[in-house]
């Protein structure tokens, strides 16, 4: 009996590490651009941009290429860590070259293929033309795009790889920046446990299912499923933050904008805190306290927010805040954090 | 379907006639630019702005862009929108004028955009070359990353009415873009210029040689025109309200002086 007990685990362990085994291949293996089933058509123009294999692996490399910042030293992959879903682990600010701080948190590398804006002001509307920030930016890369260029036109892997990926060894912008792309757009988060009960593939625990429906009642009009962000830009009521910044405003130069930030996803908090446009909550439950009791007036506060009566946030109980951590915690894609097909 | 666009196509070639592009003869246009009756000289001459300030140019350049001519019986020639983007940078004897090709004739006024066009500004990767590449000149860079779009005119220089910057100078800059927005409306600071050739010349434009429509530019209006700026209340004018108000002086800084036929 205890024999058969071991052999039972020992099977069971085979069973699963085969299994996981499988699903490590799967994923490591390119297989283009694929939308997976409970997702909606991507955003991105892929008529203009097909995401090749030369394409994504020139792309792969550019984003940990440290060649992209002035004195070599910060790669995009330094502030986008794919163990922390591509967000700047315990970093509030984005902290980039020379030690230099920035204003905002570095945001995920994260189904981008199905945004419309870019950072967390939207002042971007193409991912394309999203790499030119942090490459030019004085806190980030502080790099010209001229100069990377340059030092890629001289490098001796380079221009065979673009040749590879473009027909050509030409270096110019528009292949740099689609290369980047065609690596960004495979940043596909789509394998946690909420996506494969989506797919029938699996089930919700009832804790998990009560977590479930409190989120469709409570947050699901701002964090719309499957990406869990509706890319609205709104305020979500945490006050002005220490900088000032105005958010979304700087872009319109609309008052109504002023301190709204495009709403983030829930997938992978596990992996991404600290939360928010400034990184200035470093738990879970600190953005859930700020919702349920520590929420005052601020301009253009969300109008979903506003309970009467000068009150403001989102009622969740003891119990409730239990049964939402289950289910958010469904959010959080192993697979992608460890995707070799997305590693270094 | 496909007949459709075909006849979609044909019809708009029918209001543009299609020219053949070997037959077309050559079109400059200069961008002198000045400031009142003076000429502008980079770092060197000082000028004074309606508010009364002293002020230096160290840096100028503009985007010229969708030129257009018209004969004196309103026939128009638009330049194919890939041949039409300029960069005017003083200081450097190969970007002060745009050279265009036009189908031969007498051409009474011309027509182009100060700035870049919310289509290209909002246009593919791919269709961004030449001047339009955010690699091109990114020292003196033209394009703002963080808000995507094209910087249509900078302006910089120095003031003692400036206040200290942090590199410790008095310096004034103005760079002025804005396109209207992608998706939220904002500021539209494209400018749409059109001068009439009669009075100083018009263009005979002829196969082998060069027309040449000589524009003064009297970059002093940047400051003085309608809104008269001070460079002690407005030291930096960027993405802002504001900038309309510059934008709005600009867009009559330009006048025919003559054409070299």
């Amino acid at each position: 009996m205890r024999k058969l007990k071991v052999t039972g685990i020992l099977v069971a362990i085979l069973v699963l590490a085969s299994c996981k085994k499988e699903i490590i291949d799967k994923v490591a293996e390119f297989t283009g651009f694929q939308k997976p089933v409970n997702f909606p058509e991507p955003a991105y123009h892929f008529d203009t941009n097909p995401v090749t294999r030369e394409g994504f692996e020139l792309g792969r490399k550019l984003f940990y290429e440290p060649r992209l910042s002035r004195n070599n030293t910060v790669s995009c992959g330094s502030c986008h860590i794919q163990t922390s879903a591509f967000t700047h682990h315990g970093h509030d600010v984005s902290h980039g070259i020379d030690d230099r701080l920035g204003k905002r948190n570095a945001p995920p590398i994260m189904n981008l293929a199905w945004h419309n804006s870019f950072n967390h002001d939207g002042g971007v509307f193409d991912l394309d033309m999203q790499p030119i920030v942090p490459i030019t930016t004085f806190e980030e890369m502080d790099e010209t795009l001229e100069n990377v260029l340059k030092k890629l036109k001289a490098h001796p892997q380079y221009p065979g790889l673009f040749a590879k990926a473009f027909g050509s060894e030409e270096i110019t912008s528009a292949r740099l920046l689609k290369a980047l792309s065609q690596f960004m757009v495979m940043c596909i988060s789509a394998d946690s446990k909420y996506d494969s009960v989506m797919r029938n593939e699996s089930s919700f625990t009832a804790e998990e299912m009560q977590g479930y429906e409190l989120f469709k009642q409570k947050c699901a009009s701002c964090h719309k499923e499957p990406l869990f962000t509706d890319l609205s830009f709104r305020n979500n009521g945490i006050g002005i933050g220490f900088n000032g910044d105005v958010g979304r405003y700087e872009i319109t130069l609309n008052e109504a904008d002023r301190y709204k930030f495009k709403v983030p996803s829930l997938r992978n908090l596990k992996y991404s805190a600290p939360y928010t446009h400034d990184g200035r909550f470093y738990t879970l439950d600190a953005v859930l306290d700020k919702y349920s009791t520590g929420m005052r007036y601020v301009q253009n506060i969300d109008p979903v927010l506003d309970k009467g009566n000068s009150t403001y946030g989102i009622d969740i109980s003891d119990a409730e805040r239990v049964y939402l951590k289950a289910f958010l915690n469904t959010l959080n894609d192993e697979h992608f954090v460890k995707n070799k097909l997305l590693s270094e | 379907m496909a007949g459709l666009l075909f006849l979609a196509s044909c019809k708009k070639e029918g209001k543009e006639p299609e020219y053949n592009q070997n037959e077309l003869a050559p079109l400059s246009v200069e961008f002198d630019n000045i400031v009142g009756g003076t000429n502008l000289y980079l770092n060197a001459t000082t000028y004074t702005n309606a508010a009364g300030e002293d002020y230096t140019v160290s840096l100028l350049q503009y985007y010229v862009s969708n030129i257009k001519v018209y004969k004196a019986d309103g026939t128009e020639y638009v330049v194919p929108q890939d041949s039409s983007y300029f960069l005017i940078k003083e200081g450097d004897q190969a970007s002060g004028s745009a050279l265009v090709n036009v189908p031969e004739g007498d051409y009474a006024r011309l027509v182009f955009t100060l700035g870049v066009d919310s289509l290209r500004s909002t246009m593919d990767i791919d269709k961004r070359t030449g001047v339009l590449d955010p690699a091109s000149g990114m020292d003196n860079g033209m394009y703002w990353g963080w808000n995507s779009g094209y910087i249509f005119l900078k302006m910089e220089g120095l003031s003692a009415a400036a206040p200290v910057d942090g590199s410790g100078q008095n310096k004034f800059r103005y760079h002025i873009g804005g396109f209207g927005g992608y998706s939220a409306p904002t500021i539209n600071n494209i400018k749409e210029i059109s001068i009439d050739l009669n009075q100083a010349g018009v263009a005979k434009v002829r196969k082998g040689r060069t027309s040449n429509i000589h524009l003064m530019v009297d970059i002093g209006k940047v400051m003085s025109g309608t809104t008269t700026v001070s460079i002690a209340a407005n030291p930096t004018v960027m993405f802002s309200d504001f900038s309309t108000k510059i934008a709005a002086n600009y867009a009559a800084m330009f006048s025919h002086d003559h054409t070299e036929n």
